[in-house]
């Protein structure tokens, strides 16, 4: 496909995306209360998505990931929450 | 029009659902499956929503798989196999998986198991690594084919890259009969590179969805490579095949390359379990 079909198939969509972001990131800086490492996780990755280099996609997964390599010694719980704690080790 | 292809989603459109877990689902779904153009529907055995109390749970449920399933399947024409395993989910509980994984071996025998699955890691634990060994021991003593889960979200490429290790650790596996599933942008690389088959999961919310299953054909290819839709007791989509195969359609690939994405990957890699035949019947 042609960057103007995909323009064509895409375009408003992606907008409609864009859109729910700016509004998630309004309400969060709305709302009262501390946020956590999530959010910080979420305006790093942000970052990524400028300039035009390929691989955006891959590299936002890659600044939620837990980068280290050993397994962990438990599993104190089932759940994923969307972004790597690090030191922090897990939600409030 | 001479020399166009002619598949039409309607009439031709043929696709197997590698990964589904029907005990979730109701009648209406493989109703609606038979419809859309799935031939086979295969279901990995996987976490209930809550800890099983004993192994005996695990003994009903993998004879809910293996009986009751395949009849709900055949209703409407389509073949139903399943994949055998305690999921990781559940197996920070060493005990506990040591007596589901003694038990698997009399369901071996039965007629629509394909291997084990979906074996592998949730949170990456020590206890997790240690039983997903143990499962992978136990498929390369009775040379079974393997479906390996990856992680959730963050834990998702450590995850995998453990996996990928405990499986290249064991000389007995070949990576050609492991399918790891599950892959996203930033995984599917290391998994193909290490010659096993890769799942892109169409799952809402937490995993793939159609457009960006679609990229990855375009930018990884078609070899080894199939997509399900893992549909389950969450936010779901039972057509999630049909649906990504609309999707390529409307980016322009040819009838051909989505049956091979869609129907010719997976039966390709099921068929190395000589067990996986697929019925006679087609629209």
């Amino acid at each position: 496909m042609t960057k103007q079909e995909i323009l064509d198939l895409s375009f408003v969509d992606a907008r409609h995306k864009l859109i729910e972001i700016a509004a998630f990131l309004d309400r969060v800086e709305r709302a009262k209360g501390e946020a956590d490492f999530r959010l910080e996780a979420f305006r790093s990755a942000l970052v990524e998505l400028r300039g035009t280099e390929s691989g955006m996609a891959k590299r936002v997964l890659l600044v939620f990931s837990d980068p280290t390599s050993e397994p962990i010694p438990a599993a104190t719980t089932k759940t994923a929450c969307g972004a790597w704690p690090g030191n922090k080790n897990s939600l409030p | 029009m001479a020399g166009q292809q002619k598949l039409s989603p309607v009439n031709d459109m043929r696709f197997i659902e590698p990964h589904a877990h029907m005990v979730s689902r109701v009648t209406d779904d493989y109703r609606d499956m038979a419809a859309a153009g799935c031939a086979a529907i295969c279901e990995p055995a996987f976490w209930a929503g809550f800890d099983r109390s004993s192994a005996q749970g695990f003994y009903d449920y993998f004879a809910q798989i293996t009986e009751y399933e395949p009849k709900r399947a055949a209703k409407f024409g389509m073949a139903h196999f399943c994949w055998l395993c305690i999921n990781p989910k559940e197996s920070e509980n060493v005990q506990l998986a040591q007596e589901v994984l003694a038990i698997i071996p009399q369901f071996l025998d039965r007629p629509t198991v394909l291997g084990l699955g979906e074996i592998g890691l949730n949170k990456n634990s020590r206890n997790e690594l240690k039983v997903l060994e143990m499962h992978i021991d136990l498929a390369a003593k009775h040379d079974l084919l393997i479906l390996a889960h990856t992680p959730h979200l963050e834990d998702k490429r450590k995850g995998t890259q453990l996996t990928i290790e405990a499986l290249k650790n064991d000389r007995r596996i070949k990576p050609e009969r492991v399918i790891i599933d599950h892959v996203e942008e930033h995984t599917i690389g290391m998994v193909l590179d290490g010659g096993f088959w890769a799942g892109m999961t169409l799952y809402p919310g937490t995993k793939c969805t159609s457009s960006r299953a679609v990229d990855m054909i375009e930018t990884h290819g078609t070899e080894r490579l199939w997509m399900n839709s893992a549909c389950d007791w969450g936010d779901s989509v039972p057509l999630a095949i049909p649906y990504t195969a609309l999707e390529m359609r409307k980016r322009g690939h040819s009838a051909g390359i989505i049956d091979r994405m869609i129907y010719q990957n997976p039966r390709d890699f099921l068929s190395q379990c000589p067990k996986f035949k697929l019925p006679e019947f087609r629209f």
